[in-house]
């Protein structure tokens, strides 16, 4: 059986479109993280799988994903840096408890 | 390897060594020492911002590095000064509150964290290659969240810096997203190696495309807080202390103006009517009227300058549309003047803020009896942001209007002629503050008379003669065409 491209491609925006679901439905931010996580990852594929089977002549996509992994570290780093300040202040870390400035 | 093409990269380099003279500061040197950090870092960065103007650093023509990733021009050095300008009243305004009590032990931080999102700005606005664009992009928005949570003892820093580090995150996911496809579509990532794949008409599947630039459209969207992705923006900008307020809603947005103009034109300028010529027109249109009607019935006056600088993005959008030097050029000077305005502004709710902690429209009430220096300073901003004649802001929109309406379709006449009827809106919410400060009449004045800190008022000063200046000297615009025009 022949690998094609649409065998990366198809479940890399499956994962995409579960994290912007779970992004947009998910009220605890820990949760909201790793729906962005899926997100990143699967742009890292795209790139990849691009690069591995329409341009193997050279590296672009391969190096942009290198970067693009190094990036969502510090995202994440950061980002959990951030809940962890939220988590002591409020002692949760569901957004709906976020939502006192309104208007 | 050439090593003399790190010589095209002086601003850059110059930054660089800035950040770590305060960085060595700040870490080095003895307490004593530390304390004028934020006087330090002024200075330092006053003495490079004016060296960016020497005819070494303009250079001359198009000058590129590592094989066209990066570019700089003089245009280029031109909207870096302008960013400089507006990052060093930044840093001015900001020493009265980073000298303060709590913000003691890590007031070195805000500084070095401000320089490396300016770093990553200029990587933004010379980066020709996706891959230098990205990490500019990055680099501008990852250290911003840490600013914007930077008043450790306020919950609503912690809200703000919550709410923008995830919306931050789905931003550049979707941006890269879209990214990706049209990488898979042109099998680069160079900015005018993409264009000539488009140009040639190698690209196979234009719908695929089209959706693509819609996902990078969006994507620069929220980093410019254009309606529908401006929701992170009136939380973000009024639980961010003042000083980060004013640096994301002018600097920060002036860069992604000045990246997103760039990635339009140069990457997809060739498909510019058959895939984003309305989608950018239904930004503009949302993002001007959405942002003016919400921007009426705002009690904070964080969260009214907020919806202020959403619309004010729509306004700078309008110079994208007018591809030609003139549109280029009224996008500079609109910026350059935004700056000043929206400055001015911050800088007075700043001054009120470090006095007496006040940040509502209500305290603003008879705030010229008691304290009429800032309120005309006040006044100043909010005529120049509604664009009212004598001031800058009158003409930076006239020249925005002009150069969009140099394209000349009834589309464009139909959405200026929104963008006007805007404007009338605007002027009724900018006059309510000047109406409290100026007409209403109070009994007991929630902010007394009060000196502000020297370094305050320095800021202020600037940005009133800049406010003036710019509106009664025409000489600005004509040398930002000329600069425009040469390369």
């Amino acid at each position: 059986m022949d690998i094609t491209i649409l065998y990366y491609l198809i479940p890399s925006l499956i994962m995409f479109c579960c994290g912007v679901y779970g992004f947009i439905t998910r009220r605890n931010m820990i949760a909201m993280l790793i729906s962005l996580e899926l997100m990143l990852n699967s742009v890292d594929i795209n790139f990849v799988v691009f690069n591995r089977y329409l341009y193997p002549e050279n590296m672009e996509g391969m190096f942009f994903t290198l970067f693009a992994i190094a990036i969502a570290a510090a995202e994440t780093a950061l980002a959990i840096a951030i809940i962890i300040n939220v988590f002591r202040e409020v002692k949760n870390i569901s957004v709906s408890d976020l939502s006192k400035m309104k208007h | 390897m050439d090593y003399s093409q790190f010589l095209a990269m002086k601003q850059e380099i110059a930054l660089l060594v800035v950040f770590l003279l305060v960085f060595l500061n700040d870490t080095f040197l003895p307490r004593n020492a530390q304390a004028a950090i934020g006087k330090v870092t002024a200075l330092l960065f006053g003495i490079f911002t004016l060296w960016g103007f020497c005819p070494v650093v303009i250079g001359e023509g198009v000058q590129t590095a590592f094989e066209g990733m990066y570019e700089t021009s003089p245009v280029i050095v031109a909207i870096k000064n302008i960013l400089n300008v507006g990052v060093f009243i930044v840093l001015i305004q900001s020493l009265k509150w980073t000298a303060g009590e709590s913000q003691v032990i890590r007031r070195g931080e805000f500084y070095e964290l401000l320089l490396v999102t300016l770093f990553g700005m200029y990587l933004m606005i010379s980066g020709r290659h996706f891959l230098v664009f990205i990490i500019g992009l990055e680099s501008a928005s990852l250290p911003l969240a840490a600013m914007v949570a930077f008043e450790k003892r306020r919950y609503e820093s912690h809200e703000a810096a919550a709410k923008y580090i995830l919306t931050a995150v789905f931003s550049s996911a979707v941006l890269l997203m879209g990214l990706s496809f049209v990488y898979g579509l042109c099998g680069t990532l160079y900015f005018g190696k993409i264009a000539d794949v488009i140009a040639a008409g190698e690209v196979t599947n234009m719908v695929l495309l089209v959706v693509s630039i819609a996902f990078v459209m969006s994507g620069m969207g929220f980093k410019l807080s254009l309606v529908p992705f401006h929701l992170w923006t009136a939380d973000v900008y009024q639980g961010a202390p003042t000083s980060v307020t004013s640096y994301l809603s002018v600097i920060s947005k002036g860069s992604a103006a000045f990246a997103f103009l760039v990635i339009l034109w140069q990457v997809f300028g060739q498909v510019y009517s058959t895939a984003w010529e309305w989608m950018l027109y239904a930004l503009i249109i949302l993002t001007i009227t959405v942002g003016n009607l919400f921007a009426i019935r705002q009690k904070n006056m964080k969260r009214f300058l907020a919806f202020s600088s959403i619309s004010q993005a729509g306004y700078i959008m309008l110079g994208i549309i007018g591809n030609n030097p003139m549109g280029e050029a009224a996008l500079m000077f609109y910026v350059l003047v935004y700056i000043f305005s929206n400055l001015a502004a911050f800088g007075v709710i700043g001054a009120i803020e470090n006095n007496c902690g006040k940040v509502s429209m209500d305290d603003y009430n008879g705030l010229y009896k008691t304290n009429p220096r800032l309120a005309v300073t006040m006044m100043l901003a909010m005529f120049s942001l509604a664009g009212i004649p004598p001031f800058a802001g009158f003409f930076s929109k006239f020249f925005i209007f002009t150069s969009a309406i140099n394209q000349g379709s009834v589309a464009i006449y139909v959405l200026v002629l929104i963008a006007l009827i805007n404007t009338i809106i605007s002027l009724y919410y900018y006059l309510l503050v000047v109406k409290a400060m100026f007409i209403k009449d109070v009994d007991d004045f929630t902010v007394q008379p009060f000196r502000s800190a020297c370094s305050e008022r320095v800021g202020m000063w600037i940005c009133v003669a800049g406010i003036l200046g710019l509106g009664l000297i025409s000489c600005f615009y004509d040398t930002l065409l000329n600069v425009v025009g040469l390369s």
